[in-house]
């Protein structure tokens, strides 16, 4: 029985060896999300830009709008960032992010630094919102339609395909919906 | 021809390494002199043929040989001469061959400087370190060759990315690779023990300059690594956690955990199955990274174009090197007796909770990186663990870590008490509640953080002359002796005061950074000025410059304090003609006390530019503070234990050959 204790840093290798050989052959790909097809949580949150202002899920009705979850020290949010750029200057869509369990002045900075493609920042310090969106990591992308239900959701970073392919045609098919 | 001759030197290679590999470790086995005695040349051979190989590499580069792919993507007419020569390691292939170099290098440097080991224990080292170089030749030859000829040939090349073309970048990756490396020597020790069942307190003596070596190359090329992306990236920050980051820094706390069960082994006896663990996780670790910065599995902002096909190439090879190690060890480790028996309370224990320190801060590091990793392989999306996490698990591991760290030296081997422990720290400990309390209130803004920085810092100081005082006090009440016991204190134990030194240099500038740095964005038009803590910048404009391969503009601000003159500092905005990239380029002026760090954000309007300013007290520190640790190894491996038996030997074989000739 002692000796199998020298076999124990074999089986974590093992272990170690399995994830990374199943993470080799994985893309990211998109998640599929209980919150699909309900509606968006509810929110009321202070703004990056203006802090004594807030925004809520109400002020956002009646159009179709894309939530972005970021944060500064994401290091995918800033691979991502030029798509999202792009969605806003194309005016795709209407940009909302959630600036997620950061501190305004890096959140600012990192703004001022890699261009702000959105029409307003929410910031949720504590995360709380980000709970209710179900959001387990960052970067996240979020559509919601004019009625307010979540139509599409990505975990991880945006891809030139997941927009060409998946976003684009959805949007238009919300925006012709009328 | 160039590039046939280094592609065909790498086959060559292959060859010898194929020999190195078995004939010699056979001959080991069965104690056949013969066979032994091919490990040394064949090394040698090994060092030659790898070494045309880089040369011819080089040559493509500097001769802008653009029929090669290789050269085609990372190199460019414009380019300066120096970057050309850089370029060759500037990319996966590259950087490769460079990890080659390096491994043949080690190989060489075993042989050629353990004449004083028993010939088989010789042989063994450098037949698995032959196998090692066997796994990367493989490697680069059958999915990464950078010898690879494109048609047609392009005229111009792509261009080396202009994030590498700096100074920084010429020495980080081999001061890197040198550690990384350099941890194979310590794997090659460990299994070769293993094979030959010698694991003993001399065989720890052997390999510790080993380790320490390569700890302390491994020590500069993370804190070089850190440096360049501080001013080359233009976040102002020094450390990202970010996946390549963790990935050098994993075999560094491995490394940091070996060098000091190492000595345990040496002194005691004691720890040994434990010691051969961490120098095959050393190695491990720093596979692991390959893997993760080269495969793609993992998003980073500084890894390499990713390859799926490389990956699982690196992933079976760092299963069959590290699975095989592991196997010899679950049979060979039951028989290795456990060495001295040692206290609760002695340097022992201590010296074994900086261990267990070391590898939860490992784990903790490894799950961050990893888990999102893991997530993605379950199914559940990819993700970012990002530096909330790293820092609050890694400061509270640190905190303890450096508690034991001021305990440890002055513990006494096997067994010490408390109450007299107790006695020879109570000063130490006196100092150091004194000090941080006194920095706190002069420095004003108290937090937890830097309260908790702050008596680290001060608990390592005043333990390491604590310690130091213990050591030299007079003792039969001279005075005169003291500056004599001064200079005879051995190296290695000067060697430890200056590396535990290190980290307090460098836990005071993490600290002041964390706590007191002041960050500006300012809109500013010629002649406009700001004051942050006390410095006046003031912006004189921008002008338009042209590099030999960008074009710039670079901005102009004035700093004085108190009405003198500080810098001039010239931050600049490039845009690379190849890649069309823009660059900035931040200005810095550093001080002893802190450095200003100045970057031009985006223009307004006219000539009215967003600048942003920081002021980061003592942020040299961090850098020094590393650089402090490396040296204190240094210093620790030239001690005389390890030359007395070396020359001995050398003189005894001198002899030999004298007689010979004689």
């Amino acid at each position: 029985m002692k000796a199998l204790r020298y076999l124990v840093p074999m089986a974590l290798l093992l272990a170690l060896v399995g994830f990374l050989g199943v993470g080799l052959g994985l893309n990211p790909r998109e998640v599929p999300s209980p919150l699909i097809g309900k509606p968006a949580p509810a929110f009321n949150l202070p703004r990056l830009d203006e802090p004594t202002q807030t925004l809520g899920r109400e002020d956002l009705l009646g159009q179709v709008w894309m939530l972005n979850v970021w944060a500064s020290w994401c290091a995918p949010c800033r691979e991502e960032h030029p798509l999202v750029i792009d969605i806003a200057r194309r005016k795709l869509v209407a940009v909302y992010g959630l600036n997620y369990k950061d501190q305004t002045a890096a959140a600012q900075g990192w703004l001022a630094q890699l261009g702000n493609p959105y029409r307003a920042n929410l910031v949720d310090r504590d995360g709380r919102v980000g709970i209710d969106f179900g959001v387990y990591g960052v970067p996240e992308t979020f559509i919601v339609d004019r009625q307010g239900v979540i139509r599409f959701k990505h975990t991880g970073a945006l891809t030139p395909e997941i927009v060409r392919q998946r976003i684009e045609p959805l949007l238009k098919e919300l925006q012709s919906a009328g | 021809m160039i590039a046939e001759l280094g592609h065909f030197s790498l086959w060559l290679a292959v060859g010898v390494t194929l020999l190195l590999g078995t004939l010699p470790l056979v001959g080991a086995q069965r104690g056949r002199a013969d066979l032994m005695a091919l490990a040394k040349p064949a090394t040698h051979l090994l060092l030659l043929l790898i070494t045309i190989s880089f040369a011819c590499l080089i040559t493509s580069f500097v001769r802008n040989d653009f029929s090669l792919l290789n050269v085609a993507s990372n190199s460019n007419t414009e380019l300066p001469l120096m970057y050309r020569v850089a370029a060759s390691w500037g990319s996966h292939e590259g950087s490769l061959m460079l990890w080659l170099l390096m491994q043949a290098g080690w190989a060489a440097a075993v042989a050629a400087f353990s004449r004083h080991l028993p010939l088989p224990v010789q042989t063994r080292i450098l037949s698995v370190m032959g196998l090692l170089t066997l796994s990367f030749l493989l490697f680069v030859l059958l999915t990464s060759n950078p010898f690879d000829r494109i048609f047609p040939v392009p005229l111009e090349g792509r261009d080396l990315n202009p994030q590498l073309q700096d100074p920084g970048m010429i020495i980080h990756p081999p001061m890197l690779y040198m550690g990384y490396v350099g941890m194979s020597v310590a794997f090659s020790f460990a299994v070769a023990a293993l094979i030959g069942g010698n694991l003993d307190a001399q065989w720890a003596r052997w390999m510790r300059p080993w380790t320490t070596v390569a700890w302390a190359f491994l020590t500069v090329g993370i804190a070089l690594g850190s440096w360049w992306a501080y001013y080359e990236l233009g976040w102002g920050g020094w450390w990202f956690w970010d996946a390549v980051e963790n990935a050098s820094f994993m075999p560094w706390l491995v490394a940091t955990a070996l060098i000091h069960s190492l000595a345990v082994t040496e002194k005691r006896g004691s720890f040994k199955s434990w010691t051969v663990l961490l120098a095959i996780m050393g190695y491990s670790l720093s596979l692991l990274g390959t893997f993760l910065v080269r495969s793609g599995v993992i998003t980073s902002v500084h890894s390499f174009a990713s390859d799926p096909k490389r990956g699982l190439f690196i992933l079976v090879m760092l299963a069959i090197t590290v699975g095989a190690a592991l196997a010899l060890y679950a049979w060979r480790a039951p028989k290795v007796g456990l060495g001295a028996r040692f206290s609760m309370l002695s340097r022992e224990s201590m010296l074994l909770a900086n261990n267990v320190m070391l590898l939860v801060a490992t784990g903790a590091v490894m799950l961050g990186t990893l888990y999102p990793l893991i997530l993605d392989s379950l199914g559940l999306g990819k993700i970012s663990v990002g530096a909330p996490y790293f820092d609050a698990v890694f400061v509270p591991i640190m905190a303890v870590l450096v508690f034991f760290m001021g305990l440890g030296p002055m513990a006494r081997w096997k067994n010490d008490s408390l109450p007299e422990l107790a006695v020879r720290l109570r000063w130490a400990a006196g100092v150091t509640v004194v000090s941080a309390a006194l920095t706190a209130w002069i420095g004003g803004n108290i937090t937890i953080g830097s309260v908790v920085g702050l008596l680290m810092t001060f608990w390592i100081v005043s333990s390491v002359l604590a310690e130091l005082w213990e050591r030299v006090r007079p003792a039969g009440g001279v005075q005169t002796q003291v500056l004599h016991r001064l200079g005879q204190l051995p190296r290695a134990t000067v060697g430890m005061m200056v590396a535990h030194l290190g980290v307090a240099v460098f836990v005071f500038g993490v600290t002041m950074v964390g706590t007191y740095d002041i960050e500006r964005d300012v809109a500013m038009a010629p002649g406009d000025s700001t004051t942050v803590n006390g410095y006046t910048f003031t912006y004189q404009g921008t002008q338009d410059i042209e590099g030999p391969n960008y074009s710039a503009v670079r901005g102009h601000l004035v700093v004085t304090r108190d009405g003198k003159l500080v810098s001039d500092m010239f931050p600049e905005k490039r845009i690379y003609r190849v890649q069309r990239n823009p660059m900035t380029e931040a200005a810095i002026t550093s001080r002893v006390r802190g450095d200003l760090y100045v970057q031009m954000g985006e223009p307004i309007q006219g000539n009215t530019w967003l600048v942003r300013i920081w002021v980061k007290p003592f942020v040299s520190w961090i850098w020094f503070g590393c650089l402090l640790m490396a040296l204190g190894g240094v210093w620790a491996v030239t001690d005389r234990r390890y030359r007395v038996r070396a020359t001995r030997s050398e003189s005894a074989a001198t002899g030999a050959t004298a007689s010979a000739v004689r």
